[in-house]
């Protein structure tokens, strides 16, 4: 019925073509067309940051972007953060400090601080505090993810 | 999940040509930006389009520069986050990225842009939330009936200008360039609002903001405070923009104190402002300016927090605020 | 227990790396073939009868599969046994804005929202019950129409002689506090999928509690159990919003029976602060005498809880309201009148500290009052009347492990509380409080006499391990935990160790993730199960060696005497032995709280077979012109009898911490003219990283003779001391008091310019003359 076009994008590094409406947000398109559940939704409208995905290496809500807005853009999602087998310095940090309690904020929360280490590789705890601040999280009271990312950060200006 | 209804989308190229498919397309099609107030919309059918205008793909939206005068120039499209890292902004400017930087979260200041900042639709806690909700309230005068919650007594919707950039926009007396369908106009930054909380802009629907300008800065200090209940991803409560420009004998030359989120647009404060006029910032100046500005504040009931409470804090961050400026003068 | 290798020890949690991977899949992860999409039609009236619903249009759009309403799921649940009385899609009225109404099964979601504004739907107004001052009141209209009042329950119970007490008493204080309720907000939304083959029902469900759950759908449905299976996928968080059989998940039943295909359901945002069963907004009053020296000499509180528009929980909640205050004082005499109102909102139930919190805040503050009247040290007055270990509340509860004292020592000391009250500049503050709470109610929900959890232990020819339990992992981590203590007890490590949890096909008996029960209740049955399994290998090895049985240990991945490390056999040879000797390698192991419920009605709330212990020390820096409070540092010391996994403990310490301050300073669940004022993450706020401060934990083991490895709970009990030590250091900060919470900078600033923010009165309420009830025989009054 609705109109569709034919969108090509990277996704983690993958090649994906796919039929999309324009109303398609690229979290429906992520998590119902390319089958990337990894990246969760809390609220659908902006305001949770549990959909946050990378465009080009920047946080976005992807609840907030147009699927046709990706078009020959890079997505990196959680699922895409690991080398192979692997984890990314943070999902070590996450995992080795308890960081993931419900887990449900966990990729959201991932992503966000992969580009902000990326972009800022030694922050201070107000400056981490301050990248993560569009993303909730309702169990751990953000302490465990605040270190996690200290100790990511610690380990990559180390290597 | 929440969902955006249909619409067809369409890519311009250039500013003259988005206004061209707006003012083609009638009533039913509106222009985006980053999205980020007009897609939440959308999904809570607060409004259905169902023709978008994007304005993403038009170069000539982008970019911030400085001319030799020292004016500032900044595209429609810079979202915010380029906003607050641009050195020619944060050195001609400053009190603009400060107050970009308070906007929401920094996933949305991504993509978020100032052009889109500066017409965000007015906010009101009987109308951002879904239609089944604003069903259960029996709709509003903004929202299709005939009545206002908030002032049920009224004809006029009373829905809050809650943008962050704007106050900012007009102490610092920038204007807007904006491009219709028949062509060109530049418009003060003030004027760009009506007292309205349904027809809050003081453009024509085809008409583009391509540019701000801000005029040299001249010796004008600015800042910029935001009141809310936490840290990010929260509208302002209050939003106090004031800019002076004081002689050698630190006599107040120029004061421009403007208000957000206390009415349906960006309120200067005419009398506290002329209170200045001549004096030196000192306490007792500053405290008397600040009742001033607290008089012309008339906030409603339909945001956080008491409208009382946000009157008081007229006063309270009308006098931080200048007396911030007093100190980086 | 002198050798202990995983208990104890910092490690991840057994589901970790598929969190950070995103291969964890939660239940709206999940798709079935042919799957359908439905969505609720929700009242858009606060209180109405329907008069009219037609459905005949919505269930002629193309696409649409089948719509329900009230008549197809006539029959009445509810989670407690008293209080049967809610229906999947309102019958005959609805009792809140955003009750649902009708559901409608279609292609996808937009077919199903289209169908949707296609039902007709014509109500009657009736008169909105927003507060409890107007469910009283006289003529209020009547939630239940078959009942004679709004008066959901009420309680009047008294221990030991409470007039005698006061007469004794050389000071005498009363106080009226009121906490205005809030809600979970899990950062996922619920979500369900259904399928049905023909005979049996499978339910994928964001659940804590799938036993539970399966019960209703039993009741609701009329299938008997054994055709209906219950499974949690992931859970994002629950904190008690994920305790009760909730409409969607029964009419998503329902319509997978009816068109025969998948239907998922999968609430927006706004319907989960719809679904609630939040925290009770609470109007209390409390008094107490005190002898001159600060002794406790009666106490009495009176709760008036606003229940919302159905029972859940409640009837249990408002004794909660009641019975754990005597769990950090040795109160001598204790009066306690209790009532649940209905009103025309989303019902209330159980949030973290279920029923507790409120009354905890108002203790802690009132405690703080006194000590202040009576010129005492606020820490010195609830020193002189701490419970003792191993003792016996006036109220029959049985404390057993208690380092009430040592937490109070160490989180005072942290936190330089002594040298800072009272001589911070004006604006900083410190506030203080202690709380208790239970390790698993001693009672399961509805009466029975079997065990409250069970667990069984396969092990493979390879060695490998698996524990099955319905326990569900909310986040808390229950599932490590049973690795662990399975790891522990055979000698192995957790990575050996698989679980299988919360499937009601596979797994045994777990009355769910509630009261703080899983680690304490299912952590004591993995135990048994263990220890089974390890004298089965055990005594097959010692048979097969030679050896005598005492001597043998596993330890390492080993079966060995510990005097020669060379002795012994791997643990995989030890398999092989037990194997052919035994036969299958399955155990099993229950735990059931000893009977520890009072001689009363009512009893049944309150016991535990073990508390755990808390104080806090909130440090604040209030901004006397804006009202507005900033947390600066908290520090919390927690008796959680042993730290599994000193980890986990810190996390829920922490997450229990930020959970109190978004209660205590900014989250409301209001309502307006009858609705709800925000059910947004916008509107309803909850603290971000930038508002949350440092937190200082710190773990105190009391190692409980009756816990796993002597473990007691941490999920829960944390948050109650903070929210009062809040209030307290506000009060400390600027010298005034709000007496309700949230405590928001608007209340702050009226609170300076008159004192005082806080409720003034109770509205009346006949209370019947309170049950006497002598204190337990092994109860003593303090020397
Ligand atoms: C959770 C959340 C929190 C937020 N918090 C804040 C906040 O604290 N402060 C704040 O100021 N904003 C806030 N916002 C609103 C919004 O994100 C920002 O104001 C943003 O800058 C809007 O820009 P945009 O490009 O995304 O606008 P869009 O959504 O693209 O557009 C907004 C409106 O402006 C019109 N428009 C856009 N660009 C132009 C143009 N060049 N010419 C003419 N019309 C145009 C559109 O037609 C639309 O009506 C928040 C949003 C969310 C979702
Ligand atoms: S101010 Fe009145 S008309 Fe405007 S949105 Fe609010 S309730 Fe509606
Ligand atoms: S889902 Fe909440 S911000 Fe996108
Ligand atoms: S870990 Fe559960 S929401 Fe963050």
């Amino acid at each position: 019925m609705t109109e569709r076009t034919l969108l090509s994008l990277r996704v983690n590094n993958e090649e994906a073509t796919v039929p999309v409406a324009a109303h398609r947000t690229l979290l429906e398109l992520l998590r119902e067309d390319l089958d990337l559940t990894g990246t969760k939704h809390g609220c659908e409208l902006g305001e949770c940051g549990a959909c946050t995905v990378l465009v080009d290496g920047e946080p976005q809500l992807s609840c907030l972007t147009l699927a046709l807005d990706a078009a020959g853009r890079e997505i990196t999602t959680v699922e895409g953060l690991a080398r192979g087998a692997d984890l990314h310095p943070l999902q070590a940090a996450f995992v080795e400090l308890g960081a993931a309690q419900c887990g449900y904020c966990t990729p959201g929360m991932l992503v966000s601080a992969s580009a902000f280490l990326e972009a800022n590789p030694a922050p201070s705890r107000d400056e981490i505090r301050a990248a993560l601040a569009g993303n909730l999280c309702r169990c751990t009271g953000y302490v465990k993810i605040i270190e996690a990312v200290e100790l990511a950060s610690a380990r990559m200006g180390a290597t | 999940m929440m969902r955006l209804p249909p619409f067809r989308l369409l890519r311009p190229r250039t500013a003259a040509e988005a206004a061209g498919l707006l003012a083609s397309s009638g009533t039913d099609t509106l222009a985006v930006a980053g999205g980020t107030d007009l897609y939440p919309n959308m999904k809570r059918r607060q409004v259905t389009p169902r023709t978008l205008v994007s304005l993403r793909g038009i170069d000539e939206l982008r970019g911030c520069r400085a001319g030799e005068d020292g004016e500032l120039r900044i595209g429609a499209g810079t979202t915010l986050r380029q906003l607050v890292a641009d050195p020619v902004v944060t050195s001609h400017a400053p009190a603009l990225a400060r107050a970009a930087a308070l906007v929401s979260s920094p996933q949305v200041r991504t993509v978020a842009t100032v052009g889109g900042n500066l017409c965000i639709d007015t906010r009101c806690n009987y109308y951002d939330l879904p239609e089944g909700w604003r069903a259960s309230i029996g709709f509003c005068l903004k929202a299709g009936s005939d009545v206002c919650r908030v002032a049920p007594g009224g004809e006029r919707c009373w829905a809050i200008s809650s943008s962050d950039l704007a106050p900012v926009a007009v102490a610092l007396d920038a204007h807007v360039r904006l491009v219709g369908a028949g062509g060109e106009r530049m418009l003060p930054a003030a004027e760009l609002y009506e007292d309205d909380g349904i027809r809050y802009l003081g453009k024509r629907p085809d008409e583009i903001l391509a540019d701000v300008i801000v005029p040299p800065g001249r010796g004008l200090r600015a800042t910029y405070r935001k009141v809310r209940q936490r840290g990010s991803i929260d509208f302002p409560l209050l939003g106090v923009a004031a800019a002076v420009r004081t002689s050698e004998d630190g006599a107040c030359e120029e004061a421009r104190i403007v208000l957000g989120a206390v009415a349906s647009r960006p309120v200067r404060c005419l009398e506290a402002e002329q209170a200045l006029a001549g004096r030196r910032l000192e306490p007792g100046a500053i405290e008397a300016a600040a009742e001033l500005a607290a008089a012309v504040a008339k906030p409603m009931e339909n945001t956080d927090l008491t409208p009382l409470y946000r009157k008081r804090m007229v006063q309270v961050h009308v006098t931080r605020a200048l007396a911030e400026l007093t100190e980086l003068g | 227990m002198s050798e202990l290798s995983v208990v104890g020890t910092r490690r991840p949690k057994v589901d970790a790396v598929a969190k950070v991977t995103g291969r964890a899949r939660y239940t709206d992860d999940l798709r079935a073939p042919r799957m359908l999409a439905a969505k609720l039609l929700r009242s858009s009236r606060t209180h109405a009868r329907i008069v009219r619903l037609d459905v005949s249009h919505a269930l002629a759009l193309p696409g649409v599969h089948a719509v329900l309403t009230g008549a197809d799921l006539p029959i009445a649940y509810g989670i407690l046994p008293v209080s049967q009385d809610e229906h999947a899609l309102a019958l005959e009225k609805v009792r809140y804005a955003g009750e649902p109404v009708a559901a409608v099964a279609a292609d996808d979601e937009e077919t199903a929202e289209r169908a949707l504004a296609l039902v007709e739907v014509e109500y009657e107004d009736l008169p909105a019950v927003m507060s409890i001052e107007q469910a009283l009141a006289v003529g209020a209209a009547a939630v239940h129409e078959e009942r004679p009042t709004n008066v959901h329950r009420a309680a009047a119970l008294e221990f030991g002689d409470v007039d005698g007490g006061f007469e004794a008493a050389d000071h005498v204080r009363e106080d009226i506090f009121f906490v205005h309720g809030n809600t979970h907000v899990p950062l996922e939304e619920h979500a369900t999928l259904a399928e049905w083959d023909g005979s049996k029902l499978t339910m994928h469900t964001s659940t804590q509690v799938p036993h539970y759950l399966q019960r209703a759908l039993e009741r609701v449905l009329e299938l008997p159990t054994s055709r209906i299976r219950v499974i949690v996928p992931a859970l994002g968080g629950g904190f008690g919003g994920k305790c009760d059989p909730f409409s969607h998940e029964l009419t998503a039943a329902k319509l997978a029976i009816v068109t025969g295909r998948p239907v998922k359901i999968a609430l927006t945002r706004e319907e989960v602060f719809y679904a609630h069963r939040g925290r009770h907004p609470v109007l209390m009053r409390v008094r107490s005498g005190f002898a001159r020296d600060g002794r406790i000499t009666a106490m009495e509180f009176r709760c008036l809880l606003d229940g919302g528009a159905y029972g859940s929980y409640g009837a249990a909640s408002m004794l909660y309201t009641g019975a754990l205050q005597t769990t950090t004082y040795a109160i001598p005499a204790y009066r306690f009148e209790g009532l649940r109102a209905y009103t025309t909102k989303p019902p209330c139930g159980p949030k973290r500290g279920h029923g507790t919190p409120q009354p905890r805040f108002a203790l802690e503050c009132h405690l703080d009052k006194v000590a202040e009247e009576l010129g005492l040290d606020p820490i010195e007055l609830r020193r002189r009347n701490l419970v003792e270990p191993f003792s016996w509340t006036v109220n029959h509860l049985r404390i057993t492990s208690c380092a009430l004292e040592e937490c109070i020592d160490r989180v005072v000391e942290a936190s330089g509380f002594e040298e800072k009250r009272g001589r911070l500049p004006h604006g900083r503050g410190v506030g203080f409080a202690v709380s208790a709470y239970m390790s698993g109610a001693g009672l399961p929900i509805y009466a029975n006499e079997l065990p409250q959890s069970e667990v069984q232990i396969k092990v493979d020819r390879g060695g490998g391990v698996t524990v099955y339990s319905m326990a569900t992992d909310i986040g808390q981590g229950s599932d490590s935990v049973l690795a662990y203590l399975t790891a522990e007890v055979l000698g192995l490590e957790p990575a050996d160790v698989a679980v299988v949890s919360a499937d009601t096909d596979l797994t045994p008996i777990d009355l769910g993730s509630y009261s703080s029960r899983v680690t304490f209740m299912a952590g004591n049955a993995a135990v048994e199960a263990a220890e089974r399994m390890r004298a089965l290998v055990l005594g097959a090895v010692a048979e097969q060696l030679g050896l005598p049985l005492d001597r043998l240990v596993l330890r390492g991945g080993r079966a060995l005497d510990p005097g020669d490390p060379e002795s012994g056999v791997p643990w995989v040879e030890a398999i092989r032995i037990a194997a052919a000797s035994r036969g299958p390698l399955v155990t099993a192991g229950s735990y059931r709280p000893p009977d520890l419920a009072g001689p009363y009605k009512g009893a049944g709330v309150g016991p535990s077979p073990a508390y755990s212990f808390s104080a806090a020390v909130v440090e604040v820096d209030c901004d006397p012109e804006t009202g507005e409070v900033r947390v600066e540092k908290v520090w919390v010391a927690h008796d959680v009898g042993r730290a599994l996994n000193p980890l986990l403990v810190e996390g829920q310490i922490e997450g229990s911490v930020y959970m109190a301050l978004g209660e205590a300073l900014l989250e409301n669940h209001a309502f307006r003219d009858g609705v709800h004022l925000g059910p947004s993450l916008l509107d309803y706020k909850t603290p971000t990283a930038l508002d949350m401060p440092e937190v200082v934990s710190i773990v105190v083991e009391s190692d409980d003779p009756e816990g796993p490895f002597g473990a007691k709970e941490v999920g829960q009990g944390v948050l109650l001391p903070v929210i009062p030590a809040v209030a307290n250091a506000v009060h400390d900060a600027l010298g005034v008091r709000v007496d309700e919470v949230p405590i928001t900078a608007d209340k702050v600033i009226r609170a300076l310019r008159q004192g005082r923010v806080g409720p003034k009165r109770l509205p009346d309420f006949p209370f019947r003359d309170a049950v006497r009830v002598d204190p337990p025989a092994q109860w003593r009054a303090a020397p």
